[in-house]
C-alpha cells in the first residue's frame, strides 16, 4: 500500500505534549518537513527559546541548544559563525523574541546572520501562564493586563516582521498562519523559503507564524482557530514582506 | 526621618492568601505606588496581583520587556519620588545585578522581591531553592551593602513587603526580600493590622544629595522636579552629585560611606528571632522556609529530651553577626541547614566561635523536619 501521509524523518515518534488546539505541533511538523526537504538533518542545529518551545529537543531528531531567555539569536550566531557549513535555525515565541530578546533578534538580523528564524506568535506568554506579551492585541485581557491591553498603559502589539523587513541583513521576511489548509500550504512555502535563504547565504530568513493558545486565551480549540482569522490577521497582516531575489546575495 | 501611621488598605483582621499576594499587599499598604516587572515563575503572582491592584488604587504599573528594563524603571520611578518595586526569580535576578549596583551606588531606595527557585540557570522553575543568598550580597561588582530580608510565612511576606520600603527609604539602599518558592506559594492565614508604619523620604532639596559630614551618614534625597538641580550618576560622584572619576579621595570616601552607613547600623537593621534558646546546648541557625522545618525539628528533639533551640535569621544582609556570636558563646554546637550547598554557613562560621555543622539540600524540595531530627541526633 502506498503511504499518503507519513511522519517527517526529522521528527521523533514522541507524542507532542502541547495543549489541545495548540499550533506548536503543526509548526514543528512544518519545520521538520523543511529539514527533510533540503536534506540537512545531519547538519542541522536548533536554538530553542524559553517558553513552550523549550521541549523542541524531544521532538526533533537533531542537535538542540536551549538558549537563555531571549538570547537564541546570539547563541545561534556563535554556532553558525563557528560552523558556517551547518544549518542553524532558531525557534522562538513572542515573549522570548519580541520582549526580552528584542536586542538579540534585531542585531542578528542587522548583521545579516545566515540564520533561519521561526517566530511563533500566539499573543501571550504561554508557559508561564498567560501573561501579556508584546504581541497581545489591544483589548485582550491577560493575567498582567487584567483590564485588557490598552495603548496608554501597555503600548501597541509589536509587528516584528514589518520591523525586521526594514533591515538590510534580512533576506526573507514573511508572516503566515496555520489556521486553514490553504494558509498551511502558504506557511510551508514560507518556511521553505526561509530555509533556502540561509542555504543561499542571503542573510536572515524570518517567518512569523500566527498560532493559537486556547489554554491561555480561555477558548476551545475551534474558537481559538477562529480568533486567528477574526482578530489576529486583521492586525498582523499575512504576506511576504521582503524577499531578496536571484543573484543579489548579501 | 518622617514617619507616619497610615490606615491599612485591606480590612483589618484575618485574611487567607499566598505569600506572593501577601508581599504585594504588604508593599501596597506601606505606600508602594509603582511596580515594573517581567513575568517569571515562581514570582509571577506578585506581578499579576499588582497589575490588578495598582490601577484600582490609582497607582502605576508597567510591564517591561525584560528584568533589566524592569529594575531600571524602578530606579527612575524612585528618583521621581515613587515607592517603587519589582519582583523576580533567579534568572531575572541575575539580569538585575548591573542595576542593583547602580542603585546601591546612587543610593536609590527600591525593593526587589526575589522568589528563589532551584538554580543555577533556568534550573527547576517551579521548585524551591535558596541559592541566591550570596548573589544578593555579591551579585554586582564592587563593594556595596544591600539589605536582604528572609521571610518564613505569608504573614512575614506581608510584614516585610512593607518593612522593606521603610528600610529602603531610611537608609537609601536597595532592599531585597529573599523569599523562596515555598513561601511565595504558601497559602495561609495572615492578620492585617489596622494601620501600617510608613517611613517617608527626607527630601530637603537644599542639602547635598550624595554626601554627609559623617563618614557613615545617609543624605536626604530630593526627587526630580524638587528644584535640587539633580544629577544622578553611576560614576563616582561628590556630595553634590558631580562626576569625580579621577579623584582618589572622593571615590574612597563614597565607597566607604556606602558600606559604613549600613554596617554601622547593623544593630538597628538586623532582626533575629529566638526560639527555645534559654537552656539550649545546641541550636539551629536557619532562615526562610527552612526555619519552619528547623522549629518543628526543635520541638521533636525537645520531646526526646534534647536541649535544642533555634535562632531564626530574619535579616540576612547585613549579616546579624552579633546575634550569631552571642549564640556561639552560649551553645556547644550550631547547626545550619540550607536549601543550597552552603551559603549562610560561612557567615555563621565567621561569627560563631563554636563548632558548626551543616546540612545541604539542593533537590528542589523543602527540607523535611524528620531529616533535620535525624541529622541533629547524629551531629550533637
Amino acid at each position: 500500500m502506498k503511504p499518503v501521509f507519513v511522519r517527517p524523518q526529522s521528527l521523533t515518534d514522541k507524542p507532542f505534549h502541547f495543549c489541545p488546539g495548540c499550533h506548536h505541533g503543526v509548526i514543528h511538523r512544518l519545520v521538520a518537513e523543511a529539514i527533510d526537504r533540503f536534506g540537512v538533518r545531519e547538519r542541522t542545529i536548533a536554538a530553542a527559546s524559553v517558553g513552550c518551545s523549550v521541549f523542541l529537543y524531544d521532538y526533533f531528531d537533531i542537535d538542540v541548544v536551549e538558549s537563555p531567555h531571549g538570547r537564541a539569536p546570539a547563541v545561534a550566531t556563535g554556532i553558525k559563525r563557528t560552523n558556517p557549513d551547518k544549518f542553524v535555525f532558531i525557534y522562538q515565541g513572542d515573549g522570548d523574541l519580541a520582549a526580552i530578546g528584542t536586542a538579540e533578534i534585531i542585531h542578528a538580523a542587522n548583521r545579516g546572520e545566515n540564520l533561519t528564524v521561526v517566530f511563533v506568535n500566539n499573543t501571550v506568554y504561554g508557559m508561564t501562564g498567560g501573561q501579556m506579551a508584546p504581541t497581545t492585541l489591544l483589548g485582550q485581557p491577560t493575567t498582567t493586563s487584567p483590564y485588557g491591553r490598552e495603548f496608554g498603559q501597555d503600548g501597541y502589539p509589536i509587528k516584528m516582521t514589518e520591523m525586521l523587513a526594514q533591515l538590510e541583513g534580512v533576506g526573507f521576511a514573511a508572516r503566515v498562519a496555520v489556521d486553514t489548509p490553504a494558509r498551511l500550504a502558504q506557511a510551508r512555502k514560507a518556511v521553505f523559503r526561509a530555509f533556502e535563504t540561509q542555504l543561499e547565504e542571503k542573510g536572515m530568513g524570518f517567518v512569523e507564524i500566527l498560532s493559537s493558545c486556547p489554554t491561555n486565551w480561555g477558548m476551545k480549540p475551534l474558537e481559538a482557530v477562529r480568533r486567528i482569522e477574526r482578530e489576529m490577521i486583521p492586525y498582523f497582516p499575512l504576506g511576504v514582506y521582503k524577499e531578496r531575489k536571484g543573484s543579489d546575495a548579501l | 526621618m518622617p514617619t507616619e501611621t497610615v490606615k491599612s488598605l485591606l480590612t483589618p483582621g484575618t485574611h487567607y492568601m499566598s505569600g506572593n499576594e501577601a508581599v504585594a499587599e504588604g508593599a501596597l499598604a506601606a505606600g508602594c505606588d509603582f511596580y515594573a516587572g517581567y513575568p517569571i515563575t515562581p514570582s509571577s503572582e506578585i506581578m499579576e496581583h499588582m497589575a490588578r491592584r495598582l490601577p484600582e488604587l490609582g497607582r502605576r504599573f508597567a510591564q517591561m520587556e525584560d528584568e533589566i528594563a524592569s529594575v531600571c524603571a524602578v530606579i527612575g520611578a524612585s528618583w521621581a519620588g515613587a515607592r517603587a518595586m519589582t519582583a523576580t526569580s533567579g534568572p531575572g535576578f541575575s539580569l538585575m545585578m548591573e542595576a542593583l549596583g547602580y542603585a546601591a551606588f546612587t543610593e536609590t531606595p527600591m525593593v526587589i522581591v526575589d522568589v528563589q527557585r532551584a538554580g543555577p540557570c533556568t534550573g527547576q522553575a517551579t521548585r524551591v531553592g535558596a541559592g541566591d543568598v550570596m548573589q544578593a550580597k555579591w551579585g554586582s561588582h564592587g563593594d556595596y551593602q544591600p539589605v536582604a530580608l528572609s521571610p518564613w510565612s505569608a504573614q512575614e511576606m506581608y510584614d516585610m513587603g512593607g518593612e522593606a520600603f521603610n528600610l529602603a527609604e531610611r537608609y537609601r539602599v536597595p532592599v531585597i526580600v529573599l523569599a523562596e518558592e515555598a513561601v511565595g506559594h504558601l497559602y495561609e492565614r495572615i492578620d492585617v493590622p489596622p494601620s501600617t508604619r510608613v517611613v517617608r523620604r527626607e527630601r530637603d532639596p537644599g542639602a547635598a544629595p550624595f554626601g554627609t559630614k559623617e563618614p557613615d551618614g545617609v543624605p536626604p534625597m530630593p526627587a526630580f522636579g524638587d528644584g535640587a538641580l539633580l544629577l544622578v550618576t553611576g560614576s563616582t560622584h561628590d556630595p553634590r552629585g558631580f562626576r569625580r572619576t579621577e579623584d582618589p579621595d572622593v571615590h574612597r570616601r563614597l565607597v566607604e560611606r556606602l558600606s559604613r552607613k549600613i554596617l554601622a547600623r547593623r544593630s538597628e537593621i538586623c532582626r533575629t528571632e529566638a526560639h527555645l534558646l534559654e537552656d539550649a546546648e545546641a541550636a539551629f541557625v536557619a532562615y526562610g522556609f527552612t526555619a519552619r522545618s528547623a522549629l518543628e525539628a526543635v520541638r521533636q528533639l525537645r520531646a526526646q529530651g534534647r536541649r535544642v533551640g533555634l535562632l531564626r535569621l530574619q535579616t540576612l544582609w547585613p549579616f546579624p553577626r552579633e546575634a550569631v556570636a552571642d549564640l556561639g558563646r552560649r551553645v556547644c554546637r550550631i547547626l545550619v541547614p540550607e536549601m543550597n550547598l552552603g551559603q549562610v554557613e560561612g557567615e555563621v562560621r565567621k561569627a560563631a566561635g563554636c563548632p558548626v555543622a551543616t546540612y545541604h539540600q539542593v533537590d528542589g524540595q523543602v527540607i523535611h523536619p524528620d531529616a533535620l531530627v535525624s541529622w541533629a541526633l547524629e551531629v550533637t
